[in-house]
């Protein structure tokens, strides 16, 4: 909050020298979000939004109310109340092919120990279980087995109609930080420092009971685990506090490749290192990755980093791409990376091939920066070569959207209908594009127009 | 009974229809100087030289069974408004007409009195002796008390001028006919009431009679009946026919809407006024239905008591007064209704005439008029305006009856006079045609089918592109707006081109043709004159001084007439300070004020010093009370030194008075235009305080300090055009500053600029002094923003300077403007500093003028489907947004960022057109992403 007070105040008057930070200005030729729209509904922070359909939404966070909004409108649909407590994970359970009720069903967790079942076209609430020993902390569905494991201090199982199938003993008081699927009925859970892998028994001829087995636990990372995600079917990339990012074989659970050190802090910053902690302890953690066929993005700290998956190096980055920590990333399908940020902004970059001979304008304090940490420890060998070919491609800002007061927790990205963004200043922007929009209601007009019999087309 | 000699009866339209008319509704003496009561000393706009009072009003009166005809009340309720007027006299003249008025009784074949409901009779009546004619409206009200239970009122609208009364026959009888509904239904409640109780105490006294009747006959057993007996039996016969009697007159009095319902499907030559009755019923319905049924079920308990059976018809007892008779409330109702009728039919007639074609030709615009217009309580009233419209009733005449007529050649000469300046009436012509255009939205037709519109696309595509400046562009609209005035398209017009149209037209021929300094000589518009000229342009144009003279007169005629017909009663306090002025010129000891206050009946009753009234003595104490708290506004009244040669009545501007006179004196006082101006207009301006109504809807007198404020603005920051531009086009502007009563000022005075979202409010937020939002910059466009120098402020700044893609930010303490550039023509025509133009309201005219010009190009923009859609399948985006751009340029004639002006509005209006209802969708934050530079003084 205070961030991008500071931030803000700088803006204004070229702040290229004070901060690494890039700026854009106000021309953003690029930026097509040139509509926004402000949602209310929420009393605190809004943490969570989750797409339900093309055009649906919803929305939930430490009020404990669920929204569904409309995407296109900005038409509030639904209030689900239910929880009394913060949301802590939200996630939709989708409707089986089979099934009969087509509704869409959303699963809430709160901070009340219940998780609850929506249907988000009634509103109706369809289910409540509250025999929780702890929080629930992350939820996930498991459609191939219609099944869905909930995480807060143990692991449990449940079927659509919340029978409790399976669940594992204590795991630890942190709890279960991230939960995902990988092959071979397993999940693995993050629990700390540690990953803990867990095969599903499912019931077979023998038994019909369900089971839940403790496979293996990863000990690899320093510290905790912040972000967990699968990024294709062979891997899956685990991200810790200290800025450790490691790719895990998806089948046998190997480390593939392991990244912790490039993204550390020049040496000069080595004497106030303690200052330097201080002042940002998550300077350098990783909270959020996403991917796409070749690279995976993370959000380390402040900055943005492309990690190729081929190369198996980091590609192109932005050491400061925010004023404050990168809460959530997205790749668009066009090579942009959208990406929010505790200082209540939300950028788009554009992933470019740097050509190498053309005399582009470089940030050389960022190059200067990245020489440095290079040497600074264990990975001495690729320095020169890093030096000699550096990083092939470049993030580029290409457009920041500024409307949140405070941090930006989350977005969402619709093909057809442009972002939504929640923050902790209670509110959801919809951002559009505005000429699109302004095509949309012209259609609108002139169908209005039709149905009235006022349209008269000339021969 | 009593002679009336001039009494002319209408009660039917087509009466007066008949009667030749020949004396056009602008005054004659306006362009002829020969203006009989010159000599007087009046000015050729008081047509009321020959009356006995100063201007319009109202007066209640009643034929009371007692004392005869009796004036009750007037409205304003003010002794100098009729002055030395017989009230008396001429009550006595308005009763006696009551052609209609019929008694009820006992009708030979009914056993039981019968209620007559009767309808209501109107009459217009002339006393030339007196000089005065009224509209006259007949009522009956019942009264159990009273002979044949009615009681019949009148309530006479009187003016000194005949024709206005003629002209606006339907009008008056329309809104005469809900203020007489509204005392009617009020008085039918109060009425059934008083039957119950009465039938209560008929009751009760049954029962006592009844029990002593058993007691005499238990007591005396000798078999025969006392005298006294017989007596009670005989009075226990009469209560009991009594009874039956009230019961029945009960039963009438709820069947009512009943009866009237069949009644008015029944007589249908009188639709329009029934339809008047409906709507009255519709409206009122609700509250009455309601307050009836509580009256019939739960009426706080009555104790009934001991009555005569014979009622009592002697002249001693006190006869209910009017407020009595109706129901309080409903009284109430009736005066703010009659209050709001004075309010409606004040000023000269052809001012009531042009504002009323005005509002008609506005309300023709229902798709784009919520744009700048302020609409919030016009619009209802056109509704009704319209169901009495003479096209509905009379098929027989031309639907544009008032359009044929005087009003609009009378726009013309004004027009012609100050054309270059103040680019009304085409504007004017052209909402009606934008109506055409409408229907046949089509781009190829529109050079054709050509309104004003066109005609500026057709100058541009005469010219070409060779358009080689920026201000030669200007010229262009400029010229292409007069050219417009005599273009062919007119004909579809019903209305006859007057001389001064075409005076205009030769001199926009000369524009055209010669060059800037030739032009310069005949028309005054500066846009035309070389920017060595500019500097020392005020004795530049000395010659042509007496020219602008005459436009100014023309210029204040409009714009001094303008006040009260949009003043409601709920802005009565800026009102008020109007009717201050008078009365501190004329020593009167009450002011208008004592309307205000319509709330309470108590004031609006009779007033003391006033009539002969059927007085209630309790109400005279309030009276004097309420003046002693009105002393001190008036001891502090605003005197203007042009004000004092000259009568009261001439300066009240709701009167349009304002005479050549004042306009001269206010221009010479003009000389140095930044300050000191000494109009009425700018010494309220300078005492009404800016906060008295934020955000209601802005009264004329609101309009006129905006734009007096608006033109200071103009005047005194070279950087008005991008601040006005950042309005046009939806960027909010952020006016910073420490003094709330100057940021406020400025606020008020730019909210004229800004474009509303819906009929509902304007997004103007006056004053704010925590932290901006960015809802705020969804909700308003215009804010005033506290300048906080302590710490606690910097947040504010800090969001602002965030937030400072959304905003343009004009700061009043440092005098400077950050905001994106601006280089169009449209807002140098609007916000010209150089303008000719003085006064406040004939800057707010001008820039309505321009705005709805403005809105008609968004309309065109916004309802052509091929600029918006493909035409065929196989045509793309790319396609239609260079016809986009080109329409804009070359059909409309807009540059650079003007587009982007006519781009936001038709957003806003594609937004307005698809919402059901309209206006209640969210609105969005449209912004670009355009560089903003930092202007200084």
């Amino acid at each position: 909050m205070l961030r991008w007070l500071i931030g803000g105040g700088r803006e204004p008057q070229g702040l290229a020298e004070k901060s690494p930070l890039q700026t854009i200005g106000e021309e953003q030729t690029q930026n097509p979000y040139t509509e926004l729209l402000v949602l209310k509904a929420h009393h605190d922070i809004v943490r969570f939004l989750v797409q339900l359909d093309e055009y649906r939404f919803a929305s939930a966070g430490d009020d404990g109310i669920v929204v569904v909004w409309n995407a296109q409108t900005g038409e509030k649909l639904l209030e689900l109340n239910g929880h009394t407590q913060k949301i802590t994970a939200i996630i939709t359970f989708p409707s089986l092919e089979v099934c009969e009720e087509k509704n869409q069903l959303i699963l809430t967790a709160s901070a009340d120990r219940t998780v609850i079942v929506w249907d988000c076209d009634t509103g109706r609430q369809v289910q409540k279980v509250s025999c929780f020993q702890s929080t629930v902390k992350c939820l996930i569905v498991l459609q191939r087995l219609d099944i869905w494991l909930s995480g807060g201090n143990d692991l449990c199982v449940w079927n659509r109609k919340l029978d409790l199938l399976c669940k594992t003993s204590h795991l630890s008081d942190t709890g279960i930080s991230a939960l995902i699927e990988i092959p071979k009925n397993c999940v693995v859970a993050a629990v700390g420092k540690e990953l803990i892998i867990f095969r599903l028994v499912t019931p077979t001829g023998e038994s019909l009971e369900w089971d839940i087995l403790e496979i293996k636990r990863l000990l690899d990372h320093q510290d905790n685990i912040l972000s967990l995600v699968n990024v294709n079917d062979l891997s899956f990339v685990t991200g810790s506090h200290v800025g450790e990012m490691i790719i895990w074989n998806i089948l046998d659970w190997t480390v593939q490749a392991r990244e912790c050190n490039f993204w550390d802090p020049s040496p000069q910053l080595d004497t106030q290192q303690e200052i330097k902690l201080c002042q940002k302890p998550n300077d350098i953690s990783i909270h959020h990755f996403t991917w796409d066929e070749e690279n995976v993005f993370a959000a380390v700290g402040r900055g943005l980093y492309v990690y190729n998956l081929q190369m198996k190096r980091v590609i192109a980055c932005q050491k400061t791409a925010h004023d404050s920590s990168v809460l959530h990333i997205a790749k668009l399908p066009n090579r942009q990376l959208i990406s929010c940020s505790e200082d209540g902004s939300v950028r788009i970059w554009e992933l470019r091939e740097k050509q190498q001979l053309a005399a582009e304008p470089v940030p050389t304090g960022f190059f200067n920066m990245w020489g440095f940490g290079r040497v600074n420890k264990q990975a001495s060998q690729p320095v020169k070569k890093q030096q000699e070919n550096a990083p092939p491609c470049s993030l580029e800002l290409i457009g920041d959207l500024i409307g949140h007061s405070s941090s930006v927790e989350m977005f969402l990205y619709f093909e057809d209908h442009g972002l939504v963004t929640c923050s902790a200043d209670h509110l959801i922007i919809l951002w559009k594009n505005g000429e699109r929009e302004s095509g949309l209601r012209s259609l609108k007009l002139f169908q209005k127009l039709e149905e009235n019999g006022d349209l008269h087309l000339a021969v | 009974m009593i002679s009336a000699p001039d009494v002319v009866a209408f009660t039917k339209e087509e009466e007066y229809e008949e009667e030749p008319y020949n004396e056009p509704a602008l005054p004659e003496e306006y362009s002829v100087p020969l203006f009989p009561f010159a000599s007087q000393g009046a000015n050729p706009w008081s047509r009321l030289s020959g009356a006995k009072f100063s201007r319009d009003f109202i007066l209640i009166s009643e034929f009371s069974e007692q004392v005869g005809p009796q004036p009750l009340l007037t409205i304003p309720n003010d002794t100098k408004v009729f002055g030395t007027f017989d009230l008396n006299y001429f009550s006595l003249r308005i009763m006696s007409v009551d052609y209609q008025a019929s008694f009820v009784g006992h009708p030979p074949g009914s056993a039981y009195p019968k209620l007559n409901f009767v309808e209501d009779s109107k009459v217009v009546l002339g006393d030339s002796k007196e000089g005065a004619f009224a509209y006259v409206h007949h009522l009956t009200l019942y009264d159990l008390e009273a002979r044949g239970f009615v009681r019949p009122f009148c309530m006479a609208y009187i003016s000194a001028d005949q024709h206005k009364i003629m002209q606006q026959f339907q009008e008056l009888s329309a809104e005469f006919s809900k203020a007489s509904e509204c005392l009617k239904t009020g008085n039918r409640k109060a009425f059934a009431g008083e039957l119950e109780k009465k039938l209560k105490d008929l009751d009760y006294t049954r029962t006592v009679l009844h029990t002593e009747t058993e007691i005499q006959k238990k007591a005396n057993d000798k078999g025969f009946y006392s005298s006294q007996a017989i007596e009670k039996a005989n009075e226990l016969a009469s209560v009991e026919k009594s009874i039956i009697e009230h019961q029945d007159l009960l039963k009438q009095i709820l069947s009512y809407p009943h009866r009237k319902s069949k009644g008015s499907a029944l007589c249908s030559a009188e639709t329009e006024h029934v339809q008047d009755q409906a709507d009255q019923v519709a409206t009122t319905s609700n509250p009455d239905e309601s307050a009836d049924a509580d009256l019939y079920t739960c009426r706080p308990a009555y104790t009934p008591k001991l009555i005569k059976a014979k009622s009592t018809k002697c002249f001693d007892k006190k006869l209910k007064t009017l407020e009595e008779l109706c129901d309080t409330e409903y009284f109430t109702q009736t005066l703010a209704q009659l209050s709001h009728i004075e309010h409606m039919f004040r000023g000269d007639l052809c001012y009531l005439l042009t504002s009323q074609i005005d509002r008609a030709l506005l309300k023709q615009q229902h798709i784009t008029n919520f744009l700048f217009e302020d609409f919030v309580e016009v619009d209802d009233r056109m509704v009704e305006r319209q169901e009495s419209a003479p096209p509905k009733r009379s098929p027989g005449r031309p639907p544009s009856r008032s359009l044929d007529e005087c009003p609009i050649p009378q726009v013309f000469i004004s027009v012609g006079s100050y054309k270059s300046s103040v680019e009304s009436v085409p504007i004017k012509m052209e909402q009606e045609l934008g109506d055409e255009e409408y229907k046949e939205v089509e781009v190829t037709e529109l050079s054709s089918s050509d309104p004003q519109e066109n005609l500026d696309c057709l100058d541009m595509d005469m010219k070409g592109s060779i358009s080689s400046g920026e201000s030669i562009e200007v010229l262009g609209t400029e010229k292409s707006t007069s050219v417009l005035s005599k273009s062919d398209s007119q004909a579809s017009l019903t209305v006859p081109l007057s001389p001064q149209v075409v005076r205009s037209k030769a001199v926009s021929h000369r524009t055209i043709s010669e060059d800037s300094i030739e032009v310069l000589s005949t028309c005054p518009s500066e846009a035309l004159i070389p920017d060595d000229f500019k500097a020392s342009y005020p004795s530049a144009i000395n010659e042509e001084e007496s020219y602008a003279d005459d436009s100014e007169g023309a210029i204040h005629f409009q714009a001094s007439i303008s006040p009260p017909e949009l003043g409601e009663a709920e802005e009565g306090s800026l009102e008020n300070t109007l009717s201050q002025t008078d009365s501190s010129c004329c020593i009167g000891k009450e002011s208008d004020s004592l309307r205000v206050p319509l709330s309470t009946p108590a004031h609006t009753h009779s007033d003391p010093d006033g009539v002969v009234s059927s007085p209630p003595q309790r109400y005279r104490q309030k009276d004097q009370g309420f003046h002693v708290d009105f002393a001190g506004e008036n001891a502090s009244p605003s005197r203007d030194n042009s004000s004092e040669g000259f009568p009261a009545f001439e300066l009240d501007p709701s009167r349009l008075l304002a005479s050549r006179d004042v306009s001269k004196t206010s221009l010479d006082n003009y000389s140095d235009t930044t300050s000191n101006m000494s109009s009425i207009a700018s010494t309220s301006s300078d005492r009404t305080p800016s906060s008295a109504h934020p955000t209601g809807p802005s009264s004329e007198r609101h309009k006129k300090r905006a734009g007096q404020n608006a033109l200071k603005f103009i005047r005194q920051y070279p950087f008005a055009h991008p601040a006005i531009y950042s309005l046009l086009s939806g960027r909010t502007l952020v006016v910073l500053g420490e003094d709330e009563a100057i940021v406020r000022k400025l606020v008020t005075a730019l909210s004229i600029f800004v474009p509303n979202h819906s009929r509902h409010a304007k997004p103007v937020k006056h004053w704010v002094s925590s932290p901006l939002h960015i809802t705020d910059f969804q909700k308003w466009k215009l804010i005033g923003l506290q300048r906080v120098t302590s710490p606690a402020g910097a947040g504010a700044l800090h969001t602002l300077s965030r937030y400072s893609r959304y905003t343009s930010i004009l700061d009043l303490d440092s005098k400077t403007l950050r905001c994106p550039l601006y280089r169009g023509a449209l807002v140098p025509r609007l916000a010209d500093h150089r303008t000719h133009i003085k006064r406040g309201s004939t800057y707010y005219l001008h820039v309505q003028s321009v705005l709805t010009q403005l809105c008609s190009k968004a309309f065109l923009y916004t309802f052509c489907h091929h600029l918006h859609l493909p035409a065929h399948d196989r045509e793309t985006e790319e396609l239609l947004a260079s016809r986009r751009a080109s329409f804009l340029k070359l059909n409309l004639g807009l540059v650079n960022e003007d587009m982007k002006v006519v781009q936001y509005l038709a957003e806003l209006l594609k937004l307005h057109y698809v919402q059901e209802p309209p206006g209640t969708g969210h609105p969005t934050l449209r912004f670009d992403y355009v560089p903003s530079f930092l202007y200084k003084i």
